[in-house]
Parts: C-alpha cells; structure tokens; sequence
C-alpha cells in the first residue's frame, strides 16, 4: 500500500509528463503483479463499485474527533474532496502506529468484508484501520471504499509507463486493455504477449482529431482533405464479431442498450468488422438536438416507444475492420471506399455515410462554415486522404475546425465554492439574464478564467456576499460576464425555460453595468435561429 | 429610578480599521489615520499615511523599510505599559514574526486584547506567543478550519531539505517560494540543523533576513541569488512567490518550485497553485491552536476576524464560549 501511496504522491507533486511516466514505470518494475494489476486497474479508471455509505465514513471521523455535522460540512467545502477531509481529520487522533498491507490485501479481502459488516462494526473497523495508516493511505483507502479513485495520468500515460518499464508493445498493450480483462497476476505477467485470445468485442482505440483555428489553409492543399460536418452526436465505434454485436461510445463505454435498432441493423453486416461514426438523434433528413440522444443513454432499458419517439441514426465515417480483415493501416481514401460500398449494399435507415463536402477552395469552405449553426452542426472535420487509423489524439491528419460559439451578456448572481482542484475558492458560477425587471438564472460556468482572475473574484465574492445557503453564496448582482456557449435548447426543467451547451466564461464586461446585460428574450432569439435540412 | 448604562465597548469597527474612542487611536488600520498602533510589519496590518504610529521595538528597523526612515514612531518593549487618553495600552509578544504583538488594552477595569497575527509552533526567530488573561480576546482565524493542523518545523525543514538535495542530484535548482517577512527567515534557521551549505536568495527576502541578522537571529549561510547566473545547479532559493513565475526565475532553470504555506495542507491548493511541491508551513495559529489559545485567555467574550470568522465563532459558541465574527477588511492572506 505504501508503494501506491509513493507512486501517487509522486505523480501529484510533479507537472512533467515525462516525470510522471518515469514514476509509474519505477512502480511496475518493483510492485509484484498482484498489487500491479489493481493499480492498472485504478489508474485506468476502470468502474469501482461503493462499498460502504459516504455518511457511515463520515459519521466515524467525526466519532473520532468530535465534530459536529456542520463543522464537518464546512472543512469538506475547504478541501473539496471527502476522502482528503476524512483522512486530514483522522490526524486529530495524534500519533500513529503505521504497518503496511499489501494493495491487494486490501482490495481484495478488507475492503469487500467490510461491507459485509452491520453499520456500527464497519465504523469500529475504519477507527480501528485508521490508527495504523498514514493521512496519505486514509486518503487512497477511502477514494477506493466510495469508489472515487482517479489517478490524476490519463490512460496514455499509464500504458507509456508500462512500455517503458517492460520495452512492451504499446499499440498491443492499448488494445488488450480495452474492455474488461481479468484482475489477476497471472494476466498482469501476459500482458506483454502480442496475441489475443477468444472473442473479443473490444473496439479499436479511437483516433481524434486536433483543433486547428482559423487558417486551415496552412494545412495544405483542400484536395488533400476529406472535409465532413461536425456533427453534436456521439462518437462510436459499432463492432461486429461472430454473431455478437458492441457499440462503444469514445470513452470506450458499453452503450449497445442504448440504441436496439443499431444493434439489430449492426447484426446484418458480416463478422469481423468495425465501423466508426457519430451516433445522430435523426428524424427524417433533419437532425435534431443532442438533448434527444441523451434521453436514451439516460435509460438503462430503452423502451420501444423511447426508440420511436427519439429516432436515431448511425452516420459511419470510417470502416476499420471489414469481414475480419484490418483496415487501419490503409489510407482514409481506401478505407472510405469500402464503407460507401457497404453502406450502399446493406442499405439499412439507420446506417449512412456522412456526408463528403467538395470545395474547390478554402475561401469556399470558410463560407460554408458560417451555415454551421443553422445546419446544428459545431464546425467542419478535415481528414487527409491519404492519412491511416491512428491511436488517440496524435497532430497531423485529422482536424476539428470549430465555429466560434455563441454568447451573451450575463450578470454573476451565485457563487459556489469549487471541488478537487479548485477546492476552498468561490469557482463555480450562476450567471443571469433579465426578464422584466428580475435577473433570471440560466446558467453555471465555472472554466474561462485565469487562476488570477478566480482569486480575485473569490476575494470580491467574499466582500459582496448577499446570502449563505451552505457552499453557496449570493452575490450582489453587479458583475458582467460574456458567457460563451455552444448549443442552446429550449428546457422546462431550468428556471429561464432554456438549457446551454458547454457555457463558460469568455472574459468579464468591465465596461458594462448589470442594466447592460442581456435578457431572455435575446437568447430566445438566438433559440430561433433557422434549423436547416442537412 | 437608577438605569444600569449598557457600557460602550472599548473597541469599534469603523471604515477606517479597529478604533478605541477612549484612547482615540486606531490599530492596524487600513488608511492613514492620526495615531495607529501597529501588531506586526507585514503590509495588511502596517499600511503608510498615518500621523504617528506605536510599535514594537523589535520591529522598528522592518516597519521603517516598509512604511519609510521619515515617520514617527513610537516604539515600546514587550510588557512595558503605556497611555493613551484613558486606556493602558501593552504590547505583548504574539509568536508570528519578529517584533509581532498582541495588543492588550485596559480600561475602567476591562481587559481588551487584539491578538493580530499569531501562532503557538516553535519558531525561534521571534518571541514566543504570550497568554495574555483578558474580558475580550479579538482572535485572528486565518486556518480555523479543523483540517489545518500543522506538523513541527523540523519535519518540514528536513522535507525542504530533502527535496532539494533530490533536486541537486538531477542537476536542477529548487525554488522556494517563501513569504518574504517571517516564514523566510524561519526556513533559513530551521535548516542549519540539516545542512551548511549556502541558501540563495532572492533581493525582496534578502533584505528581510538582513535585518534579522542584525537582531542576533541565527541563520543559515545565504547568498545574492543575482550574483549567480546561467548555469546555476543544484542550488536551493527563496523567493517571494510572485517572483517565481516571473521572468526572474527563468535564468534559474531548469529547475523545480516548491511553496511553503499553510494553504499547501489542501491536495486541491497545491495543484491549482501549480508547484511541483508544498510544504506546510504556517506563521498563523491551527486549528488546536486557535481553541486552545480562547480557553487559556480566560475571555468572557471573543470576536473572530481575518479568515474562517463563522465556523470559528460558531464552534466556540457551540463550545459554552460567548463568540461572534467581526466583519472587518483583512483579505484572506494567499501566502499564509
Ligand atoms: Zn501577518
Ligand atoms: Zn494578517
């Protein structure tokens, strides 16, 4: 346990990839495979279940150190993060007498029989666990009781430290570890062998696409470039193998119970391929607002009236696999023949090619991009030609070119106090917009400005305090923000009858007074917005 | 027919800072004023403009480079009471930086004390906090949260220590980023016990730890950081943290930025600060601190300023303690 407590310490006092790849390789290289592989498993952020209640957790500190519920609430608003207050909290007990139990003791034995305990026995356990750990394991020990460990490394780096602590082969190693594996020594040791065994319904990793900004035309010349919409959808990959159908969303989630009528139209297409695409909620040619398509991964049952009710379609830009045959290392060009064939041969409602924009220059696709928001699209996607399937997000070959989002002029009117990295500052905001003579809120940003920027807000924040409601404060309505945002929908369920998509913070509107703001009824406006056929 | 008078209390808050209009003097105040006692030099409490300012002898040659040579001040030693219109007034040591005090005023029998900033920790580079028995204990609570607890100096110094000689094993300097008035100071002394090899330092904190050593306080050897160039190694430097991400820094690298504050306790500051180290280390009061100094004052009746005012009030009221938060215009400190 102390290892992982090393590793994790190390990892969060450095800024530098490369530090931070260094370390987990040292981690690989000493743990044995039977605490290394709970670590893969941790670090690659793979589903924890909750094995005991926050509030049992929560009420044993306090047992311990004798604090009331609100003095608890207030320390957990100032850190930000319940497993780091609990454990700062057990230091209150004085000096401890520290052992050391393997990682995979822990995962394995103490924590699962934990939960088997009646409520006032699992307390005397944690009390008792307590007094033999260092603040630094309480911390890590507790993220994994309320399954909210994060490592802090994106999933690249941890399979970087691999490769770099074993010399294995990283484009092997990303697609073993795609999809559930077994949590076990032995396959930790197997993990380097480049063969992969049985079915496997695992996706390939997903190659994205970079942003580029407003001169595409450095890039070179617009024939190279396979130029499509960016569609507001859910990027996917649907995989055929031996009879058996996945869909992945690029989180590289299970989101096949979502969307039954791709399952039954992915059925049709012949074993061993992959398609990868953007999953549209679709009705006739029009496409309608992302709002649609979460309604059916809300749902763990998708209903056939639901199925109904929300049409989607599955729009393929890629094939990847075709009737058991590898087609990543190809060109874009070729790979795109075989879908179109496909697409044409299967003919299915639910299945479509995306559509291919021919421009003949980059002057005429700088034109056509101003139609995005009408057509609810975020902007273009350029693609070279002659560009093969990468891993993740690697610059080059395949490009996003964004519209600029909208905005607004909005008054700050709540302030929260941020969570995780941001902890104990006022971070997290609700702006509003006028209606009659009242502010309205119709939105919460908490990204777009500079550490200096929240600083200061925190300290005008604290000084401009209307009212307290726990982490929450109103402020007096004084301040200007240019909100920025990407989609807009109309929304009985938020107060101004309107949702935003993505909104943040572009820059305060020091010259303008709260009277300045905008109202309702511009953003309305802009909800009016012509929709237009694709 | 006798009505009992409910008695004025002895200290106010006004716009301009805390005011005793028996005495007519404020304390601390955050504009110039006609007489200003001062608790300590750092730039919150000992702010320019004022007609005459009171302070502590200790702190004068530190005052004076701050607020400028050409003020008045009256400078008085620990203990050693003194009158202002009908109030006794004594400055007692509060253990924050040299020359800090505590504040006690006496008056028709009632006791005041103005706690300004203080801490209960070890620190050798000033006068050790002093209880002062009082009816009224105004309370700092910059860290009155129960998570702030604080580890000895020695352990942190050794953790400063260690990283730096980690550091220098790669090749890379180490840079502190250090309040310069107090914490510096308490850095370089705790290291002598680990090491004797110069620290560098930055000219804001050199100045500093100058007139530290010209009060006897003993300090590690130190050296001008701007005597050293390109192609530093291996060094260990402090510097005021605004420094460190400016261009200053930049001959000094490559190399690692650790900061010392209480504020690193919190894993969520550490990484929004975005130094590769924290270490903990505060000249403010902790948690056990704050409600052990309340208890041993004795006070009837305690107000809270500069920080956690609510949660500290509250849970001294909730304590059997007669508490409440005083609004006054002390930011919370960044660097604490
Ligand atoms: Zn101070
Ligand atoms: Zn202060």
């Amino acid at each position: 346990m102390k290892r992982l407590v090393a590793l994790f310490e190390a990892i969060d006092t450095t800024t530098s990839t490369k530090n931070k790849v260094t370390h987990l390789a040292e981690y690989f290289r000493a743990a044995p495979p039977a605490d290394a592989i709970w670590t893969l498993y941790y670090f690659l952020g793979r589903k924890q279940k909750r094995l005991v209640k926050r509030k049992m957790i929560q009420e044993a500190v306090q047992e311990l150190s004798g604090l009331p519920d609100w003095l608890f609430e207030e320390s957990y608003s100032a850190v930000g993060d319940l497993a780091e207050t609990i454990a700062l909290l057990t230091e209150t007990i004085g000096p401890k007498a520290l052992s050391d139990v393997p990682l995979h003791i822990w995962v394995q034995d103490r924590l699962p029989s934990l939960s088997k305990l009646p409520d006032e026995a699992q307390k005397d356990r944690l009390k008792q666990w307590w007094r033999e750990l260092s603040t630094e394991e309480v911390f890590i020990l507790t993220k994994l009781l309320t399954g909210g460990f994060r490592s802090g490394v994106s999933e690249r780096l941890v399979i970087r430290g691999l490769v770099e602590a074993f010399q294995w082969d990283e484009a092997v190693l990303s697609e073993k570890l795609i999809g559930d594996w077994p949590i076990t020594d032995e396959w930790f040791l197997t993990l380097g062998s480049a063969q992969r065994e049985g079915l496997s319904l695992y996706p390939y990793p997903f190659f994205l696409a970079s942003p580029t900004d407003d001169d595409p035309g450095l890039l070179g010349d617009i024939s190279e470039f396979a130029v499509e919409w960016k569609w507001d959808g859910i990027r996917s990959q649907i995989v055929k193998r031996e009879g058996q159908v996945a869909i992945w969303s690029r989180g590289e989630e299970l989101i096949s119970q979502s969307f039954p009528e791709l399952i039954a139209m992915a059925g049709t297409l012949p074993d061993g391929t992959v398609l990868d695409g953007e999953i549209l909620a679709y009705e006739g040619d029009t496409a309608r607002a992302f709002a649609n398509l979460q309604k059916r991964l809300q749902r763990k049952k998708v209903s056939d009236k639901m199925v109904k009710d929300n049409p989607v379609v599955f729009f393929g830009f890629d094939c990847l696999q075709w009737a058991g045959l590898d087609l990543r290392d190809q060109t874009l060009k070729q790979r795109r023949e075989t879908l179109d064939k496909a697409v044409r041969e299967f003919a299915h409602p639910t299945l479509r090619a995306s559509h291919l924009i021919h421009c003949q220059t980059w002057a005429d696709l700088f034109e056509l991009r101003k139609e995005s928001r009408s057509r609810q699209v975020e902007g273009l996607m350029l693609k070279r030609w002659n560009s093969v399937y990468q891993m993740g997000r690697k610059k080059g070959d395949w490009w996003k070119w964004k519209i600029d989002p909208m905005t607004l002029d909005a008054v700050m009117l709540y302030a929260q106090a941020g969570h995780g990295k941001r902890a104990n500052l006022y971070t997290d905001y609700t702006f509003g917009l006028w209606k009659d003579q009242t502010l309205v809120p119709f939105a919460k940003a908490y990204s777009g400005l500079s550490n200096e920027e929240i600083n200061k807000l925190d300290a005008w924040i604290r000084k401009h305090t209307l009212e307290r409601f726990g982490p929450v404060r109103s402020v007096m309505p004084l301040k200007v923000f240019e909100i920025a945002f990407e989609g807009i929908a109309l929304s009985p369920r938020h107060k101004a009858g309107i949702a935003v998509r993505f909104p943040r913070i572009l820059r305060e509107r020091l010259d303008k007074k709260p009277e300045d703001a905008d109202s309702l009824a511009s953003a309305m406006e802009l909800l009016n917005a012509p929709t237009v056929q694709s | 027919m006798s009505t009992v008078q409910p008695r004025v209390p002895l200290i106010s808050v006004t716009p301009r800072g805390l005011y005793c209009a028996r005495g007519d003097f404020y304390i601390d105040p955050w504009e110039g004023v006609d007489v200003a006692l001062i608790t300590h030099a750092h730039s919150d409490h000992a702010r320019e403009g004022s007609r005459l300012y009171h302070i502590t002898q200790p702190s004068l040659s530190i005052i004076k480079r701050r607020l400028g040579a050409d003020g008045v001040y009256n400078t008085h030693i620990y203990g050693e009471p003194f009158t202002l219109g009908d109030v006794l007034v004594s400055f007692h040591p509060a253990g924050h930086i040299l020359g800090s005090a505590q504040i006690r005023l006496e008056c028709e029998g009632e006791v005041w004390v103005v706690s300004g900033d203080y801490k209960r920790d070890y620190d050798p580079t000033c006068m050790p906090f002093e209880v002062v028995p009082c009816d009224v204990f105004i309370t700092e609570s910059t860290f009155g949260l129960p998570v702030f607890v604080w580890k000895s100096i020695a352990e942190e110094a050794e953790a400063i220590y260690r990283w730096w000689q980690k550091n220098k094993d790669l090749g890379r300097n180490s840079i502190l980023a250090c309040y310069a008035l107090g914490k510096s100071q308490r850095v370089l002394h705790a290291l002598q016990e680990f090491t004797n090899q110069p620290v560098l330092l930055h000219g804001a904190t050199q100045a500093l730890v100058d007139l530290y050593r010209e009060q006897g306080v003993p300090l590690i050897a130190t050296e001008a950081a701007a005597d050293y160039g390109k192609g530093t190694k291996g060094q260990l430097i402090l510097a005021p943290p605004a420094a460190i991400t400016s261009v200053w820094a930049r001959k000094f690298g490559p190399f690692e930025s650790g900061f010392a504050s209480g504020w690193m306790r919190i894993r969520g500051n550490r990484r929004r600060k975005a130094y590769d180290q924290g270490f903990v280390i505060s000249d403010h009061a902790d948690w056990p601190a704050l409600i052990q100094t309340v208890r041993e004052t004795g006070a009837k009746k305690i107000y809270v300023t500069h920080g956690y005012t609510d949660e500290l009030s509250r849970f001294l009221n909730e304590q059997g303690h007669s508490a409440e938060p005083l609004e006054t215009l002390f930011a919370r400190e960044e660097d604490a």
